[in-house]
């Protein structure tokens, strides 16, 4: 099953910090960046530390605000630019197009591994079974054991942590993936496992855009790079 | 399974607030207000003591009248009321029906001196509600949802600990499906473990329900928790607002940089 016709189309994105309670300071991260994803590709950001790659890939999930430009999801006939649109349409874009994987995972008090992984799946009106069900599978798959299932990842290890949120993210089988090192503290075993779920997500035709430091998951799953560089440090 | 992509709700708003400002006499308590509320909707209002947000949240919920401006409501009928200009009788008819309000204080929002299944049955029997067997069985259910022991049904609240009481005020004021919700610090004053509790209880019942909610806090966390968007206040003017997240991470404003910078994490 595919999604369609899914681009990300980015253009002349500028995003600079200001820093009110720091003296005003302020820097410019991301200057007329432009790019486009197409259906089934992996786009890789690369780049040192600084370079603005997490601050990209959070400003294509609306996370942060950008100051210039354009990103423009066109998913089938329909076209969204994200820069402007209004909280109600992000939150939907959110829960049917656009996943995003972090390696850091925030945890809710008293709620469960399996329902944190569930949520999406809820959100899109699956029913609990069916929901319960695929979420098992996606942390079986992972190696997560089943005993912890119903427990709340608050006392996790940040590897269990960090497959809990792959698991998160990859169940709702999103047309457009943003991937923040997702490997970041996995073993081998389960970085093949992201591995193959990231080409399984390709074979789909979802588009995703990442960052990986592990040079073998990178070389695996990329088929774009897009080169950053720090800018000056002063807008 | 079945994407409905880019999908936009095209509901209409639930509530329309159209510049709203209310003075203490010189003094300002909120000024120059204005959002749209859509229908399961959940928005934070967030600011340091003394911001204005209980001003502005007691003229949302038709409990203070705005010096100027004007709030509109959309009825189930689809029918759109100012509620400041419609009769009084009127606006305490969608108090009952559409509205609750779940205060601070459990002991402002609950009625003390009669058991806990009264103050819950309460609610339906000033919309009609006569069978006396069929509202026990509504407020036990309700008991149930908010996780209170089904035995203390006849217990007064007075002799509940204070996250059980804000769990009963929550069950009073949803147990006639009401559509919009205004909360004011709903777990202020509760011990962490308690207020987790009621924060998981809140987030469930909102969305099963899909209630528009407009809630009031100082505490960053719990509106990242439970709100879809944010509006923050200083001095009685609205500074910043949009996604939650994306004011919590990327703050724009002086004010709202020094209240995410000031949270100490634990």
């Amino acid at each position: 099953m595919t999604w369609g016709c899914i681009v990300i189309e980015v253009r002349n994105l500028s995003k600079t910090f200001t820093l009110h309670t720091q003296g005003g300071v302020s820097y410019t991260v991301l200057k007329d960046i432009s790019f486009q994803v197409n259906p089934g590709e992996c786009l890789v950001l690369n780049g040192p530390s600084g370079a603005g790659k997490s601050t990209l890939l959070r400003a294509l999930y609306a996370n942060y605000k950008i100051d210039q430009g354009d990103i423009v999801i066109q998913h089938n006939d329909k076209k969204i630019n994200i820069a402007i649109e209004e909280p109600r349409s992000i939150l939907n874009l959110r829960r049917t197009t656009i996943g995003y994987v972090s390696q850091f995972l925030r945890v809710i008090p008293r709620v469960s591994a399996i329902d944190v992984v569930c949520e999406p799946l809820m959100q899109l009106g699956i029913e609990r079974e069916e929901a319960y069900q695929r979420a098992h599978n996606m942390l079986t798959r992972l190696n997560i054991p089943e005993r912890l299932f119903s427990l709340a990842p608050a006392t996790f290890s940040g590897g269990e942590k960090q497959r809990i949120n792959i698991a998160r993210g990859f169940l709702s089988d999103y047309p457009c993936l943003l991937l923040d090192e997702p490997t970041a503290s996995l073993d081998a075993e389960n970085r093949q496992v992201v591995i193959d779920l990231i080409q399984e997500a390709k074979a789909k035709s979802s588009v995703i855009v990442g960052i990986f430091h592990d040079a073998e998951v990178r070389e695996a799953v990329a088929t774009n790079f897009l080169n950053m560089s720090s800018l000056d440090y002063a807008a | 399974m079945q994407h409905e992509s880019i999908s936009l709700s095209d509901h209409k708003p639930l509530l329309s607030v159209n510049d709203i400002s209310h003075y203490y006499g010189n003094s300002i308590g909120c000024r120059n207000v204005s959002f749209d509320l859509y229908p399961g909707e959940v928005l934070g209002i967030v600011g340091e003591s003394g911001s204005g947000k209980s001003t502005l949240l007691k003229c949302l919920s038709a409990s203070l009248a705005p010096s100027t401006g004007s709030i509109l409501y959309r009825d189930r009928t689809d029918a759109v009321h100012d509620i400041y200009a419609v009769s009084e009788a009127k606006r305490r008819m969608l108090a009952r029906t559409d509205w609750g309000i779940v205060e601070q204080n459990p002991r402002d929002g609950l009625r003390l001196n009669v058991s806990a299944g009264a103050n819950i049955g309460e609610r339906l029997m000033a919309v009609g509600a006569r069978h006396y067997g069929d509202i026990r069985h509504e407020a036990l259910g309700w008991l149930g949802k908010v996780e209170i022991d089904l035995n203390r049904v006849d217990d007064f609240p007075a002799t509940f600990s204070g996250g059980m009481q804000q769990r009963l005020q929550i069950a009073r004021n949803l147990v006639n499906k009401p559509r919009l919700i205004f909360m004011d610090e709903p777990t202020g004053g509760l011990d962490v473990s308690v207020q987790a509790r009621l924060l998981d209880l809140l987030r469930r019942l909102v969305s099963e329900l899909n209630l528009s909610v407009i809630i009031v806090t100082h505490d960053l966390a719990v509106a990242r928790l439970l709100s879809h968007r944010l509006m923050v206040m200083q001095r009685g003017e609205v500074v910043e607002s949009g996604l939650t997240d994306q004011v919590l991470d990327d703050p724009h404003h002086p004010y709202t940089q020094l209240l995410v910078s000031s949270v100490l994490v634990a």
